[in-house]
């Protein structure tokens, strides 16, 4: 049984068929890179993992359960964290709320009173960028007023925080710095050794050459190959990308 | 790298207000005293409480919807037609006062819920759908009331509007004991944390695993039933339920709640900052009533004060970003 099993997912948008008939499993402790050209639906098909899209047609297994059109926060419980393209970050709020965005600890004042956990808050999200060699002076900064690499590592903390056992990064190395780009590859190296599986998508084939085990290409919707990273090359990769091969 | 120890919170993120919002009070409450000797009085002071009373119990629904960047246009016209279904039961229907207190509550409540569905279910802008139910429930108002104020409500009703326990207006009680209920749900509850998230960044809060539309439901009625509360507050104070009840008070409302911080555009909100808001709108008024201007001018500067504090705002944002 695979850590996690896609099978035949379409996903329309109107008249525009992001996802068709898209399959393939990841397997636990495996670093999985998806790569295609920009709108080949990789973005999609991880959103409809995440539960934010429904597909529109198909299966996901998780450690062998359906998720299938599950809500975000019960695929988030099952395991599954994503750090999304665009962040998806709440730029008003400080760094602890955003780490804990959706899965506040709360604590009973009086026996009664629900309130937010800030103090467990604020000290696991300092622990977690601590761990991450993250460089944050102000955690309680709006994050909207972070720099491009220090709001990535609250996305990249965000993930972590609750024991995934899926991580999803789509372009983590978009807005980086080279040093800090090894920094994220590191991380990838980290969670395998960990046990923890990776999906990375990332249009720079050299980070993916450097930490996949396992190379699927998307070309407008479809799955084009599915490749062991040891036994192909850049140059194939290339080809199956443009649809050259 | 040693780790380091974990900050403490500032200030200002612990109480959940910006501070300038209270300087501005305080200023106001200087020149005032500077301008009329009436001003600086006990009596006084409680006058503007309850003044204050409705429009901040208004202010505090406009500061929930609009830190989810939402809108609730409808909020004085839900005050009128929520006076008006309280007071038709117990005149009209002459059903006991609890009745009409809670018929007050149900009736902001279930406009605010309509207002709710037709945002996330019809997915229509909230501008349009409350916009409409501006006209929608004053027209409703004055059908139930046909045109005409409903007089002569239970004693114990006006107590609520004209009651004095230990001196103290009763509706400023009311109005204190919701500031501080809502002020911990806003500031300490994972709702009032998702709903500055859902303000924020809709997309980034669905993406959490936050209800989204759940909670715009659960906002637009929470609106609803301030206004609903409003309503009550301001029936029971002119001992009669007036159709024509709380006309612009949305404008009040929404004006103390972005002048306490509240950002227009969502993401951020503080209770205790439309507190002071709705404080520095009724010192404004109250200094202008001793001051004998005009009412038609209260209007205006009211309006003013809107546009400036939303001015205001805007800059330091562009600044800060630049
Ligand atoms: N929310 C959406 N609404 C409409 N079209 C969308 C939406 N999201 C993605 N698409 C379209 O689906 C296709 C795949 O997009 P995407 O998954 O973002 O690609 P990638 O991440 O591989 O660059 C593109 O044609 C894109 O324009
Ligand atoms: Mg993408």
């Amino acid at each position: 049984m695979s850590l996690l099993e896609i099978r035949g997912i379409s996903k329309r948008f109107g008249s525009i068929e992001a996802l068709r008939e898209v399959s393939f499993a990841v397997e636990a402790g495996e670093v999985m890179a998806v790569v295609g050209d920009n709108g080949a639906g990789k973005s999609t098909l991880m959103k409809v993992i995440t539960g934010v899209y429904r597909p529109d047609g198909g299966e996901i297994r998780f450690r062998g359960e359906p998720i299938t059109g599950l809500e975000p926060g019960d695929i988030r419980r099952r395991g599954i964290e994503m750090i999304y393209q665009d962040l998806a970050l709440a730029p008003q709020q400080d760094v602890p709320s955003n780490i804990f965005l959706g899965r506040e600890p709360v604590r009973r004042v009086l026996g009664l009173f629900p309130v937010i956990d800030r103090k467990t808050i604020d000290r696991e999200a300092h622990a977690m960028l601590h761990k991450l060699g993250a460089r944050i002076p102000d955690i309680y900064a709006e994050v909207g007023t972070l720099s491009g690499g220090q709001q990535q590592s609250v996305a990249i903390a965000r993930a972590l925080t609750f024991d995934p056992k899926l991580v999803i990064m789509d372009e983590p190395t978009a807005a980086l710095a080279v040093r800090e780009v090894e920094h994220v590859l590191d991380l990838i190296r980290e969670l395998k050794r960990q046990g923890i599986a990776v999906i990375l998508i990332s249009h720079r084939l050299t980070d993916v050459f450097a930490v996949s085990d396992r190379i699927v290409t998307l070309r407008q919707g479809r799955v084009i190959s599915e490749e062991v990273t040891a036994r192909t090359d850049m140059q194939r990769i290339v080809a199956h990308i443009v649809g050259a091969a | 790298m040693a780790m380091t120890a974990v900050a403490k919170r500032p200030l200002s993120g612990r109480l959940g207000f910006r501070l300038e919002s209270l300087a501005v009070l305080l200023l106001l409450g200087m020149v005032m005293a500077w301008l009329s000797p009436y001003f600086l009085s006990v009596s006084n002071f409680l006058n503007i409480l309850l003044a204050t009373a409705t429009i901040g119990v208004l202010g505090i629904g406009a500061s929930f919807v609009i830190g989810a960047a939402g809108l609730d246009l409808s909020l004085g016209s839900v005050l009128g037609l929520a006076g008006v279904v309280g007071a038709s039961l117990v005149v009209e229907l002459e059903l006991p006062w609890f009745v009409g207190l809670l018929g007050c509550l149900a009736a902001g409540t279930a406009a605010g819920l309509v207002n709710g569905l037709l945002v996330t279910r019809a997915r229509l802008p909230a501008f349009i759908v409350t916009l409409g139910m501006l006209g929608i429930a004053r027209g409703l108002a004055l059908v139930i009331a046909d045109g005409k104020t409903i007089y002569g409500l239970d004693p114990t009703l006006v107590y609520i509007g004209q009651g004095r326990p230990f001196g103290i207006p009763f509706p400023v009680i009311v109005f204190v004991g919701v500031a501080l209920f809502t002020h911990y749900i806003l500031a300490y509850t994972r709702f009032g944390r998702h709903t500055l998230a859902i303000g924020d960044n809709e997309a980034a809060a669905r993406a959490m695993g936050i209800h989204v539309e759940r909670h715009k439901l659960a906002l637009y009625a929470l609106s609803g039933l301030t206004a609903g509360i409003a309503g009550l507050l301001f029936m029971a104070r002119v001992n009669a339920g007036d159709p024509t009840a709380g006309l612009t008070y949305e404008l009040t409302a929404i004006t103390a709640a972005i002048i306490g911080g509240t950002n227009l555009f969502g993401g951020r909100a503080s209770i205790l900052g439309t507190f002071i808001g709705a404080l520095i709108m009724g010192v404004l008024q109250n200094g202008l009533n001793l001051l004998a201007v005009q009412s038609f001018y209260q209007q205006m500067a009211i309006g003013a004060v809107l546009i400036f504090a939303v001015w205001l705002d805007q800059t330091a944002r562009r600044r800060r970003e630049a």
